[in-house]
């Protein structure tokens, strides 16, 4: 009897459990089957009555049967929430094309990206970035530096003065001879002096009355012309290409003797000649030298003692020379669309 | 200076150089060609003819008919030129001929006359108008007899040459003459200079019988000499020394003053000629101007001189601004018979000082003013006698009349061989540097390892060992110099505290969404005054000669700049535009005349914060965009509780807008709303600025990170509404929040700030989230309120605020 009514009892469930349409439904299958006034209950209630023999064989059929309609029941609930987690992904779709909120970020200048690499580099050769006064004493930019009152090179820098005495530093070199000075004459100096100058130019697509120019300075026991030569392919390789090969070509500064003009090979055309190298297959691209007896002496080193070597370059010219820019203006209007296309330099 | 290939060839044999590879060569060894000329480019067809006859055309008046023999062939040429006769030989462009300007000549019909070719000017040919002689400036070029009929006219015409174009710098003023060029190419070479000493018949007379000479500046004058010449006959110079002079760049006027000049060239030396007729007395006397002293110079301009210029001078009046230029009053003419020459050396400061005070760079000024070989200077009068002799019919009087020494020593020169190879980086062997330095005509003596060396006067610029290392060097070439790296002491570098955190601050200033720009330190008058975080009593700096008003004072804010750059913007429709640059600010010194400089931070935004897109409808930025970045900036690095900011009012700025900042109670910078007829004024639309003085700031170094263990106990958060004044100011109730709050309270946040309809017309209502925590337990619920409650009075009792229910 109770055997016939643990069999209907686990038709009735597995089918109730079967045509379950919901977690709702299937709950009620459960609290109707198994919970405590459920039916399987009863069934276990009413085993007293049940012979010896035939009581562990219908508690055992009611186990198996409790047990299968709750494992039906787990199934059937897995199977439901999948269904409910698909159907939830389904409505949670989004067009992914749609564009995102980007967070635009500001652009560093050119010339600051172009003088940040040029320090580094340095700083990993052993030299340390020194700034100065923008505003200067004749006596640093020019008297200490080899260029005395009348030197006739003076002429190839007019500068704005503000007094007969003071004016607007035509070059970062006074940093040299102040840096020089600090170290009261007791060497190794190695120095990167990047900076802003000035000279009395009419702004055109070629001239700047501001431009910036960033020196380097190394003055040791035995600096050679040849570690100069060293340095600067060090520095054009690392600048333009590892393939650049440099040329130095003498040349004149008051401040350097002997002095020279370093061409690398033109990284457009590889040196066969094109328009950037007008031909000749070199770029001019900074002026250099062994520094001039007279500079050490004046602040403080001894010429028979230490040597050292300088070099000057702009980094207008290596930025318009890398990107073909046209016109110096373009790096103090500030448009933003030139500045933005180097965000990434 | 201009280096004609062919004149070279007079002093250094270039066989097997061809001019392409000795302008290599030049430039490698150090004086840079920066050109390369080819009078004769494009021309050809150009023969010598000869006019067999010339008659007038029967229909045009000012045409001639001419008969013209081309050696092979005689043709009809119709010519208009005023010049041409019969039995000239002239340059013939024949049919087909292409002349200047690709001009190709044709067979033509003048006046129904075939012409077959032209007969050319010098300009025609090619020449520059400015340098065509007088005598051909209206009509054809005539050759000279000897010229051969039917020849290829281009050699004779030195179209055939190639002119080198040097660029002289200070250190190579040895080579502005062809002699010194001739020895820098020898050396280069490795060749031979072939000069010839000037041979002078002098006559018997003495020129000192006609003149004397003293001089009152004699440290400024170290040499003056002086040569007579009588019985001149000034005539055109011969073709030769014409067609020299053109490619030289001078224009040649007759054969006194092309010979002056010639010799100029040739040897560097400048040379003056008198009319010794015109004189006015039998003595020269060199001496400083008196102040105000006039003399007219030949250019017919009067001159008014002051006492530091040289003068040459007759005695009474002036005669010559010394190396610069000379009188009107004695100036060669056609008629002119007897001619005093003047070879001296003069002081080069004072010749610059004079020459661009007058702005009169003549070729003697700036020859004189980068220097002369001093042992030249006679030898250059003794050249210019022998050539005056030969194309004036001069008689040379016997003599020189001087004052000063002809020549100077040699400079000697003591060095350490090996400093030779150590400055170098180089193994050259003794020989090789003895080798290197006699190429160059120095003298040189060995004695062990040291080095005697002799340089000649014409080196002037040679002077130190230093000097001696360059000239092995070039010459030596530095491509053949190896690349080393350095071996001295290895050394530590990094970035200063400073620099570091500028870089971080670019950085973050970046990422905020402002573009780094760099605009100029000089600016008007106006600009400079205006914006300073700190308003200057005194003028702004100024520099003394500025190229425009633009640019004439040194800024003291960057504001000002930042503005104009949006205007820029705005004018080429862009209106969302955000900057902010690093850069020094000149704040004047009542105590000095330089101003002290500091880095300052300066930003503006206008327009759109975010962009127009599907979510919605953009933001514009407005005075929290700009405070928020300020904030952020603070806030990394660490002092954002040492901040405060303070309404203040500021001429340009929103008076309701425009707050200080204080840094522990410092003012440090502003940030605010353009004052809106600033706004107007530029045609700008809303626009935020803030500037701050970075530099003292930064240099304060980092703040020290301390490090905070994480919480172990929760933190407890309450809200709280509070109606106040509407003259209450956010930051009055952040204060009293915080002092009150210590130590449990750990943050507050502003959350709202409501005016409207349910607090009164004067009153704003501000709720505040509120964080207490202690480190050691978790706070109870009694604990808090007690603090809460405190700070709730607190509010009430200093600010009147008033708990919303």
């Amino acid at each position: 009897m109770l055997k016939e009514r643990l069999l209907e009892l686990r038709a009735q469930a597995l089918e109730k459990i079967e045509s379950a349409d919901g977690l709702k439904t299937l709950q009620e299958a459960h609290v109707r089957f198994l919970g405590k006034k459920g039916p399987i209950t009863e069934v276990l209630k009413g085993m007293g009555k049940l012979s010896a023999e035939e009581r562990p064989i219908v508690g055992q059929l009611a186990n198996e049967v409790r047990k299968l309609i709750a494992a039906k029941i787990e199934e059937k609930k897995a199977d439901l929430e999948a269904k409910l987690l698909e159907k939830q992904l389904e409505a949670e779709k989004i067009d992914v094309t749609l564009p995102g909120r980007k967070i635009t970020t500001g652009s560093h200048h050119l010339l600051a990206s172009i003088i940040r690499e040029v320090e580094d580099l340095f700083i990993g050769l052993g030299f340390s970035i020194e700034e100065g006064p923008e505003v200067e004493q004749d006596y640093y930019n020019f008297e200490a530096l080899n260029l005395p009152k009348d030197h006739p090179a003076r002429d190839m820098q007019d500068s704005f003065y503000i007094t007969d005495e003071i004016l607007m530093r035509t070059h970062t070199s006074p940093v040299q001879a102040h840096t020089l000075e600090k170290h009261k004459g007791i060497g190794p100096v190695k120095v990167i002096c990047p900076g802003k100058v000035y000279r009395r130019d009419n702004d055109d697509a070629t001239h700047s009355h501001q431009f910036m120019q960033i020196e380097g300075l190394y003055v040791d026991h035995h600096v050679r012309l040849s570690d100069l030569k060293g340095i600067l392919t060090v520095f054009a390789k690392h600048l333009f290409g590892a393939d650049r090969e440099i040329r130095l070509r003498p040349s004149f500064f008051p401040f350097t003797e002997p002095s020279v003009e370093m061409d690398i090979s033109c990284f457009r055309c590889g040196g066969h000649g094109c328009r950037v190298c007008k031909g000749t297959g070199w770029i001019e691209i900074l002026g250099a030298g062994m520094v001039h007896p007279n500079v050490l002496r004046m602040s403080g080193f001894d010429p028979n003692e230490y040597t050292g070597f300088a070099f000057g370059m702009g980094p207008e010219r290596i930025a318009m020379l890398k990107y073909g820019i046209e016109d110096i203006r373009h790096f103090y209007t500030d448009d933003i669309r030139f500045l933005r296309q180097f965000n990434r330099a | 200076m201009l280096v004609s290939y062919k004149w070279l060839q007079d002093y250094v044999d270039l066989t097997g150089v061809t001019p392409e590879q000795l302008a290599d060569k030049i430039t490698n060894a150090g004086i840079e060609v920066e050109h390369i000329d080819y009078p004769g480019e494009g021309l050809k067809g150009i023969v010598v003819g000869k006019v067999e006859a010339c008659t007038p055309h029967p229909e045009a008046k000012k045409l001639h008919l001419c008969q013209v023999n081309l050696g092979s062939e005689t043709v009809q040429i119709v010519c208009g030129a005023p010049n041409v006769a019969a039995g000239q030989k002239v340059p013939v462009a024949t049919v087909g001929a292409q002349i200047a300007n690709h001009v190709t000549i044709k067979r033509a019909q003048l006046h129904g006359t075939e012409s077959n070719g032209m007969i050319c000017s010098l300009e025609e040919l090619g020449f520059d108008r400015n340098y065509v002689p007088k005598e051909y400036a209206d009509g054809i070029y005539i050759f000279d007899d000897q010229v051969p009929v039917g020849a290829d006219a281009l050699p004779y015409l030195n179209l055939d040459d190639v002119i080198l174009d040097l660029d002289i710098l200070v250190n190579s003023a040895h080579c502005m003459n062809m002699l010194g060029v001739a020895f820098e190419v020898a050396a280069i070479l490795d060749r031979k200079v072939r000069f010839r000493k000037p041979e002078v018949m002098e006559s018997t007379d003495s020129a000192g019988s006609r003149i004397s000479v003293s001089v009152e500046a004699a440290d400024k004058v170290p040499y003056y000499g002086a040569r007579v010449l009588t019985g001149i006959q000034v005539t055109p110079s011969p073709r030769w020394m014409q067609l020299r002079l053109i490619a030289a760049g001078v224009r040649p006027i007759s054969n006194v003053v092309d010979i002056a000049n010639y010799v100029m060239l040739e040897y560097g030396q400048p040379l003056h000629t008198f009319d010794l007729d015109q004189f006015g007395s039998n003595h020269i006397l060199v001496r400083f101007a008196g102040e105000n002293e006039e003399i007219t110079t030949l250019d017919g301009q009067q001159r008014i001189l002051v006492s530091d210029d040289l003068l040459v001078t007759n005695g009474k009046k002036g005669v010559a601004v010394a190396g610069v230029m000379g009188g009107e009053n004695t100036e060669v003419s056609n008629d002119t018979k007897n001619v005093l020459l003047e070879a001296a050396v003069f002081d080069p400061i004072s010749i610059r000082k004079t020459a661009s005070r007058l702005q009169l760079r003549s070729d003697a000024s700036s020859r004189y003013e980068k220097g002369v070989d001093r042992n030249r200077t006679a030898v250059a009068a003794d050249r210019a006698a022998e050539l005056l002799a030969q194309f004036a019919h001069a008689t040379v009087l016997k003599g020189i009349v001087e004052q000063g020494y002809r020549t100077v020593p040699e400079q000697k020169i003591t060095m350490p061989l090996e400093k030779i190879n150590q400055v170098l980086g180089t193994q050259l062997p003794r020989e090789q540097i003895v080798g290197i330095l006699k190429r160059l005509n120095f003298t040189v003596k060995t004695e062990g390892e040291t080095l005697h060396i002799s340089v000649p006067a014409r080196r002037f610029d040679v002077s130190i060992p230093e000097d001696i290392i360059e000239e092995v060097g070039r010459i030596y070439g530095y491509n053949r110099i190896p690349a080393t790296l350095p071996d001295g002491t290895s050394s530590h570098a990094a970035l200063t505290p400073y620099q570091k955190i500028r870089r971080r601050v670019e950085a973050l200033m970046e990422s905020t969404g402002l573009n780094q720009v760099y605009t100029y330190s000089l600016t008007t008058k106006m600009h400079a005054s205006s914006y300073a975080v700190h308003h200057a009593a005194t003028e702004p700096t100024q520099v003394v000669w500025p190229m425009s008003e633009e640019h004439e004072a040194l800024r003291q804010s960057i504001v000002p700049q930042l503005i104009d750059v949006i205007q820029y913007h705005l004018n080429r429709q862009m209106a969302d535009v955000k900057l902010y640059e690093i850069g020094k600010v000149f704040l004047p010194d009542a105590g000095s005349p330089r101003p002290s400089e500091e880095e300052h931070l300066a930003g503006i935004m206008t327009g759109k914060r975010t962009e127009r897109n599907w979510e919605g409808e953009p933001e514009s930025v407005d005075f929290f965009s700009v405070k928020g970045i300020v904030e952020t900036l603070f806030e990394s690095l660490a002092i954002e509780n040492q901040v405060d900011y303070r309404p203040s009012k500021r001429a340009g700025m929103h008076p309701g807008q425009t707050a200080d900042i204080l840094l522990n109670g410092e003012v440090i910078g502003y940030l605010g709303t353009l004052h809106p007829t600033v706004q107007r004024e530029h045609g700008l639309n809303a626009t935020y600025v803030f500037e701050i003085a970075i530099e003292s700031l930064l240099r304060r170094g980092a703040t020290e990170i301390s490090y905070q263990l994480l919480p172990r106990y929760p933190s407890t958060s309450r809200d709280i509404a509070l109606v106040v004044k509407r003259s209450v100011a956010a930051a009055d109730l952040y204060r009293v929040i915080r002092e009150h709050g210590r130590p449990l309270l750990k943050s507050v946040r502003l959350f709202d700030v409501y005016e409207g309809g349910h607090v009164a017309s004067d009153e704003k209502s501000m709720a505040f989230s509120l964080v207490y925590f202690d480190p050691e337990r978790t706070l109870t619920d009694d604990e808090v309120n007690a603090v809460h409650e405190k700070i709730l009075n607190a509010c009430a009792d200093e600010l009147g605020a008033e708990l919303r229910g």
